[in-house]
């Protein structure tokens, strides 16, 4: 082998991206003003070519068909609504049972999880087996299964209107609903109204000073008779005062189904039933996640403080593991109102049902209609997750981390 | 690198496709070697599957003569299932060539949809099926009953109509599907089940027991279905409609599956400019100068298409009724082929 001196190979690549980027190579400024540029390009020829297609076709196009007549009935609305309003009106109701659904899954959700995952990290071996089969159960079916199963069942085993099970001659239950008697508001509504949200704040700013007291000055006030009182005497206060806040209309079978009264749909209990248990899965796996993250000295610290199981995990080992639940409770709640939008298959009908389904089939705007779905879900999402992060953002100031 | 070598075949991509879809249907169909043919998730009669996959209806054979009339063989059609959700959107977006899906025509959907009636298979009206269990003669008794319906249909509109110009109130219960549709119409969910009376008694031969249900005889709407193909392709157009024209042509002309051949060979004006004997009529559509012959040596005549999917051969027993040709009693009326 001789020792004769080698050029240095031509490192082609490295001049090239010398040459191109500086210093920084392919990350530098120019690369990113190029990347930028075809990002753009790309979306505008998307937008062209779509309304270039619809031009050709002669598809109606633009947003003047929101104020068209919609021409056809919803069975569940939180508004009022008939078949000749607008299609904008369409899309309020579906938007409203979007959001009714959501809420009320959301509630049921987390609290079924933390239950679960409390009785997965139990002692007691049944509870926490069965805790653990659960979990293990729901997240892997697929949620429109479950929720198919959840309306075949509950509508199979229900009754029809003519043979509805009654309780108290008041209520009745069958395969169109839960009925119940519906209140109707008459004079002294609005004032009971604002007596109620008068004695709910009271109670909390009595809770919330009493709080202080304690940690502050150690002064023990047992506030619970003062909301009592509030919560009933201020109520009876106002109808006292303003009359009587509502009556009750009482619902009566009149030919096929009953007349009268409030129903809750078997399709909204279904897609309730349905998204809760799925997503408290899931939320139980991130509550238990959290709990363990917090050190085993605490706990320890804790009970030889003299403090009960119960007292260390609500006021010790609870706060400290929010910070580990919170994030990935936030993309479950997302995920949950996106997942609403499964009602379709059962007949319920939410945005995607009533807006993106029926008034896109009657009108054909595909384009203008998804769009506006999707930046109605994007809005949601972004909403709950404003919500969330500052509450994650007092958490965190509040434990000084 | 990989990063931005993807974006520009990405970028690229985007740009050939950004041509917009011009006059091209029949070449892009023949390019592809397959008709592809928007229908119904099921019903029989119009387009079902049996248990072997193969599609049989009155909706297929107008498909099947298509692709005949093109590829001379009615089985190079490739059936895409739609529900009455997705339909527009599958031919609006280039899924299928055309859909012959047992849609009913109206004028929105001749303008806003960006689609093209091209004739009507089937004249027909909206009607309602109850339990017989209920005792109900007649629609109007229906105030406040449950209605199930399938979403993105004229019968959910008309049947807000009829409901509304009667003064009676009702529960609506819309589902993207027909299975689902009909299996909440069976588990009681619903008193009422609602749509064309061709689809009400297709959709009864597919429940458990079929004897129990009934059809009220009121009939609320008017519903021409026909097939639709999409606006700008005015050839395709031509091409779709004239072979459900030829079908019915040939049914008063007296032309059958059975007898083509031999009908080829006559000497009848009419006739001779139909099998491209006289004249060059085919190759004006695009098409070839059988086409004719073609498409009823595939399907039959419309007479006995109808036959054979809806009508005294089938298990629908549905009479001709308005459908009977024009010179016997009904309104199905074809141009001269000339």
């Amino acid at each position: 082998m001789s020792i004769a001196s080698r050029s240095p190979p031509p490192q082609f690549a490295f001049r090239l991206k010398r040459a191109l980027g500086g210093k920084a190579g392919w990350g530098g400024v120019a690369f990113q003003i190029v990347f930028v540029l075809i990002l753009f390009w790309v979306g505008y020829e998307i937008f062209v070519n779509a309304s270039a297609n619809v031009e050709t076709q002669r598809i109606a196009s633009g947003f003047g068909f929101l104020n068209n007549n919609a021409g056809f009935d919803v069975s569940q609305t939180l508004i009022p609504y008939s078949g000749s309003d607008t299609y904008f009106r369409v899309f309020l109701v579906g938007l409203l049972n979007t959001i009714l659904v959501s809420v009320i899954s959301i509630f049921f959700a987390t609290v079924l999880g933390v239950i679960v995952a409390l009785g997965r990290l139990s002692s007691n071996w049944l509870m926490s087996r069965v805790a653990g089969a659960y979990v293990e159960l729901v997240r892997n079916l697929p949620l429109l299964f479950q929720m198919l199963f959840w309306y075949l069942a509950v509508l199979a085993a229900l009754p029809s209107p003519r043979q509805s099970v009654s309780l108290f001659g008041v209520f009745f239950l069958n395969n169109r609903g839960l009925i119940v008697p519906k209140p109707i508001g008459e004079a002294g509504f609005e004032p009971f109204l604002v007596a109620v949200l008068v004695a709910i704040t009271a109670s909390v700013a009595l809770h919330r000073h009493a709080r202080r007291q304690l940690f502050g000055e150690g002064k023990v006030i047992r506030v619970w008779p003062y909301v009592l009182g509030l919560l009933i005497g201020l109520p009876l206060l106002a109808t006292l005062v303003f009359g009587a806040p509502f009556k009750i209309e009482l619902p009566q079978l009149k030919g096929f189904n009953f007349a009268g009264g409030a129903r809750v749909v078997p399709e909204l209990v279904a897609l309730a039933v349905a998204l809760s248990t799925y997503t408290a899965a899931f939320i139980a796996e991130n509550v238990r996640s959290g709990i363990l993250a917090v050190h085993k000295g605490q706990v320890e610290a804790g009970l030889s403080l003299g403090l009960s199981r119960g007292a260390v995990l609500r006021l010790i080992v609870m706060p400290q593991a929010l910070r580990v639940i919170l994030p990935p409770l936030t993309s479950q709640y997302l995920s949950l109102t996106k997942n609403s939008s499964l009602a379709v298959a059962i007949g319920y009908p939410d945005l995607v049902s009533v807006f993106a389904g029926t008034a896109l089939s009657q009108t054909g705007q595909s384009i203008e209609i998804i769009a506006i779905t999707m930046g109605v879900y994007l809005a949601l999402s972004l909403l709950t997750s404003l919500i969330m992060n500052f509450y994650d953002w007092r958490l965190g100031r509040s434990l000084g981390a | 690198m990989k990063r931005v070598s993807l974006v520009l075949t990405i970028a690229l991509a985007a740009g050939l496709a950004g041509q917009p879809a011009s006059a091209q249907t029949l070449k892009t169909i023949k390019d592809r070697g397959m008709l592809s043919c928007g229908v119904s998730q099921g019903l029989p009669g119009f387009s079902s599957p049996d248990d072997k996959g193969n599609w049989t209806g009155l909706d297929v054979d107008v498909c099947r003569a298509i692709a005949a009339a093109i590829f001379n063989d009615p089985t190079k059609v490739k059936f895409v299932p739609t529900s009455a959700k997705d339909r527009f959107t599958a031919l609006q977006s280039g899924e299928v060539d055309l859909l012959s899906r047992n849609t009913t025509w109206t004028l929105s959907r001749d303008t806003a949809l960006g689609a093209n009636f091209t004739g009507v298979t089937y004249y027909d009206g909206q009607g309602f099926m109850v339990k017989k269990s209920l005792k109900v003669n007649s629609a109007l008794e229906l105030n406040s009953a449950s209605v199930c319906v399938q979403t993105g249909t004229t019968t959910e509109l008309n049947l807000a109509d009829y409901f509304k110009g009667n003064n009676m109130k009702y529960e609506v219960i819309a589902f993207a599907t027909l299975e689902e549709t009909l299996k909440s119409y069976e588990s009681g969910r619903c008193d009422v089940y609602t749509t064309d009376m061709s689809g009400l008694y297709a959709s009864r031969l597919k429940l458990a027991n079929p004897t129990d249900h009934v059809v009220l005889p009121e009939v609320i709407s008017k519903e021409p279905l026909g097939p639709m193909v999409r606006h700008g392709d005015d050839q395709w157009f031509d091409i779709v409609k004239w072979t459900l024209f030829a079908m019915i042509d040939a049914e008063e002309m007296g032309v059958t599956q059975k007898n083509v051949d031999e009908m080829a060979k006559s000497e009848k004006p009419d006739l001779k400019r139909a099998f491209g004997t006289d004249g060059n009529f085919g190759e004006q559509l695009g098409l070839t100068k059988d086409w004719f012959s073609r498409i009823i040596k595939a399907v039959g005549n419309y007479g006995e298409s109808f036959d054979r999917n809806v009508g005294a051969g089938s298990k629908l027993q549905i009479a001709r009724g308005v459908n009977q040709l024009w010179n016997k009693g009904g309104i199905q009326y074809a141009p001269p082929i000339r």
